[in-house]
């Protein structure tokens, strides 16, 4: 095909490595590694690791037979299903959506744009329970959307659908806020290079956009997972909690503190947070994995 | 493949980018477009290439217009300054790419794909790091990639966009050369954009030379330098100084200066600018001249720069002189001396 000139008169060899040597004293213009190290270790203990641990040792007051008892419920694991599952579907909704939210917002001048673009955080700023009364009377079978759904045969409000449009409302901000500053880096050189290597549209979208954009996307789902498993005010209206079918475990939880079931309630909360923890740690992993899987950060 | 620009413009907002640019590129040239920033060199190439759409004429590719067509398939191979390589991908994927997004059934089978990438790797001498990522090369070897890349595709017409602007002096000169080679190599019809004069001189077969939208002059290195066609050239392509003054008599008139222009034949006029380039003023030559006061001595390798202000008070003049010269001339720091240039051009208005 083609012929290659004679050598380059000197090569260019190895760029400097980005290695550097990782100790845990580390040298920078700004100073006070010990101090803010400690700091951070103290403010995380107070603020995180502080509470979790009571809850753990609560929950231990059970004994294993009862703290394994009080999880397993038929209750419970149909809470859970509901929970993770809703939570889990509206992560995904709001991956799909949340992007493409954030890539009209990036890359189209429109009238409005500003206002729009404030309108996604109002899930954040929201009472929760401002937001669930409204959710519930939308949808409901009487409400403004609720009788659609009605007369086409199937119902929203005080079913798992319900929870899942809960949860997707609460979850938006996080995948459009996170996948935003990523998308307004994007170079457009990228696109346009491979516009010229005959990509189509849908092959620069998913070869060359997607797989810059989905350490952020993967951000964003988990946030907006780990947001939906705890969501409590936005879902109890509309879910109508009825057991087995439309309950949620957070409410779950409310419901034994009420009958001063402090140790089952932890128990709930312990399995909870041992799930969600293990699937934000399987993301955190996988995140890992990509960017590894690409070398060196750049 | 040839390529002829017939009477394109492109404005943005109320910014006249380019104002009618004619141009005709021949099959297996190596053309620069030379200017200054903002001269529209950049939105030209990208016309060419189909990323960008001019507001009127036409982009024929050998005789055909491709005006239109979407830069999928203009089948170009374009080369961008700060190389846009997809950092997700190997080095080898980097190349494969544009093999791989082809239809199907255009598609090479993958044995196929990994000899053209390898081959492709072997032209630009980096075969030995196909499975490194981008972020982990230098800015050489990164640019070299993104050409390996464009080739892949076997364009018609390589495009590139300052493509050694983001490199380090050694660097940027070792690529240029090698790219001159290698397009000797390949004769693939060429464009590049650059700011860079030398680089363009050294490189190009022809320079174009774009100001303000509009083309200054189009033609060898040679031509350029020796004979600029304006007084905007002139100034653009090397080192200059500038002088007014006027013609009267076959002779140019400098303040109280006189000097013959023997293989000139101007007419008069009341007005008229003379450049001569460093290398052709001399110092304290017999007879008239222009009187002036050295203010500045620099040694540059073999030649010393003489910067002087003119006793008439009309701005300051450099002047080139070889070692020797300069030698046995023994000037110093604030001697008045006699210059003369050797060689001027005269430009009327």
């Amino acid at each position: 095909m083609y012929k290659s000139p004679d050598k380059l008169p000197l090569d260019h060899g190895l760029p400097e490595s980005n290695e550097h040597m990782r100790t845990y004293r580390q040298h920078g213009v700004l100073p006070g590694f010990p101090l803010a190290l400690g700091f951070t270790l103290l403010y995380l203990s107070l603020i995180v690791l502080v509470p979790l641990s009571a809850t753990f040792l609560k929950s231990a007051t059970l004994g294993w037979s009862g703290f394994f008892e009080a999880v397993t419920t038929p209750r419970v694991l149909a809470s859970y299903k509901l929970t993770f599952g809703a939570a889990l579907a509206a992560a995904a909704i709001n991956a799909v959506m949340g992007l493409l939210v954030a890539w009209v917002l990036v890359r189209y001048e429109f009238p409005g744009r500003k206002l729009a673009d404030a309108l996604v955080d109002l899930p954040f700023a929201l009472p929760t329970a401002v937001a669930g009364i409204a959710l519930a009377t939308l949808y409901s079978s009487k409400g403004w959307i609720g009788q659609f759904a009605a007369q086409a045969g199937f119902k929203i409000a005080f079913t798992p659908l319900g929870v899942t449009i809960a949860l997707t409302f609460i979850g938006l901000p996080f995948v459009v806020r996170t996948v935003q500053p990523i998308l307004e880096d994007l170079e457009r050189e990228l696109e346009e290079a491979a516009a010229s290597l005959g990509a189509t549209r849908w092959q620069t979208f998913l070869k060359v956009i997607l797989p810059t954009i989905s350490p952020a996307l993967m951000t964003g789902f988990a946030l907006a997972f780990a947001r939906g498993v705890g969501e409590y005010g936005s879902v109890i209206f509309i879910a109508g909690n009825i057991p087995l079918v439309s309950e949620i475990t957070p409410l779950l939880i409310i419901t034994k503190l009420e009958q001063y079931d402090y140790a089952g309630a932890t128990a709930l909360a312990v399995s909870m947070l041992l799930v969600s923890f293990t699937l934000l740690l399987a993301i955190n992993l996988l995140q890992w994995w990509t960017r590894n899987r690409r070398g060196s950060r750049v | 493949m040839s390529i002829e620009i017939r009477n394109i413009t492109k404005s943005f907002g109320s910014f006249q980018a380019l104002k009618g640019i004619d141009l005709t590129i021949g099959s297996g040239e190596l053309v620069a477009l030379l200017g200054p920033s903002g001269c529209g060199k950049t939105t030209l190439l990208r016309i060419i290439a189909g990323l960008e759409a001019a507001d009127s004429g036409q982009i024929l590719f050998h005789g055909e217009d491709t005006t239109h067509r979407h830069v999928r398939e203009r089948r170009v191979g374009f080369v961008f300054q700060h190389y846009a390589l997809f950092r997700h991908m190997s080095v080898f994927e980097n190349v494969a790419f544009g093999l791989r997004v082809r239809p199907r059934g255009q598609r090479p089978p993958e044995a196929e794909i990994r000899r053209r990438v390898q081959e492709l790797l072997e032209l630009v001498q980096l075969d030995w790091l196909a499975d490194r990522h981008p972020g982990q090369l230098s800015g050489g070897q990164r640019q070299r990639i993104a050409l390996a890349r464009a080739l892949a595709v076997e364009p018609k017409v390589l495009l590139l966009d300052e493509p050694f602007g983001a490199l380090d002096a050694k660097v940027r000169k070792d690529l240029r050369r090698w790219l001159r080679r290698l397009h000797d190599g390949l004769h693939i019809t060429s464009v590049f954009v650059t700011h860079d004069q030398e680089e363009a001189l050294e490189v190009a077969d022809r320079v174009v030379v774009l100001n303000a939208g509009q083309i200054e002059q189009v033609g060898s290195a040679d031509e350029v330098y020796d004979h600029p066609a304006t007084p905007f050239v002139c100034q653009f392509i090397g080192d200059v100084n500038l002088f007014h003054g006027r013609v009267h008599g076959g002779r140019a008139l400098i303040g109280e200066t006189v000097i013959e222009l023997p293989d000139i034949a101007e007419s008069d006029t009341e007005q008229a600018l003379f450049f001569a380039r460093p290398h052709e003023i001399e110092i304290g030559g017999d007879g008239a001249g222009i009187v002036a006061v050295v203010r500045d001595i620099r040694r540059r390798g073999n030649a010393v720069r003489v910067e002087l202000e003119r006793k008439d008070g009309r701005g300051a003049v450099e002047a080139e002189l070889s070692r020797e010269a300069f030698g046995r001339h023994a000037i110093k720091h604030g001697d008045e001396v006699v210059i003369q240039p050797s060689k001027i051009r005269v430009f009327q208005p």
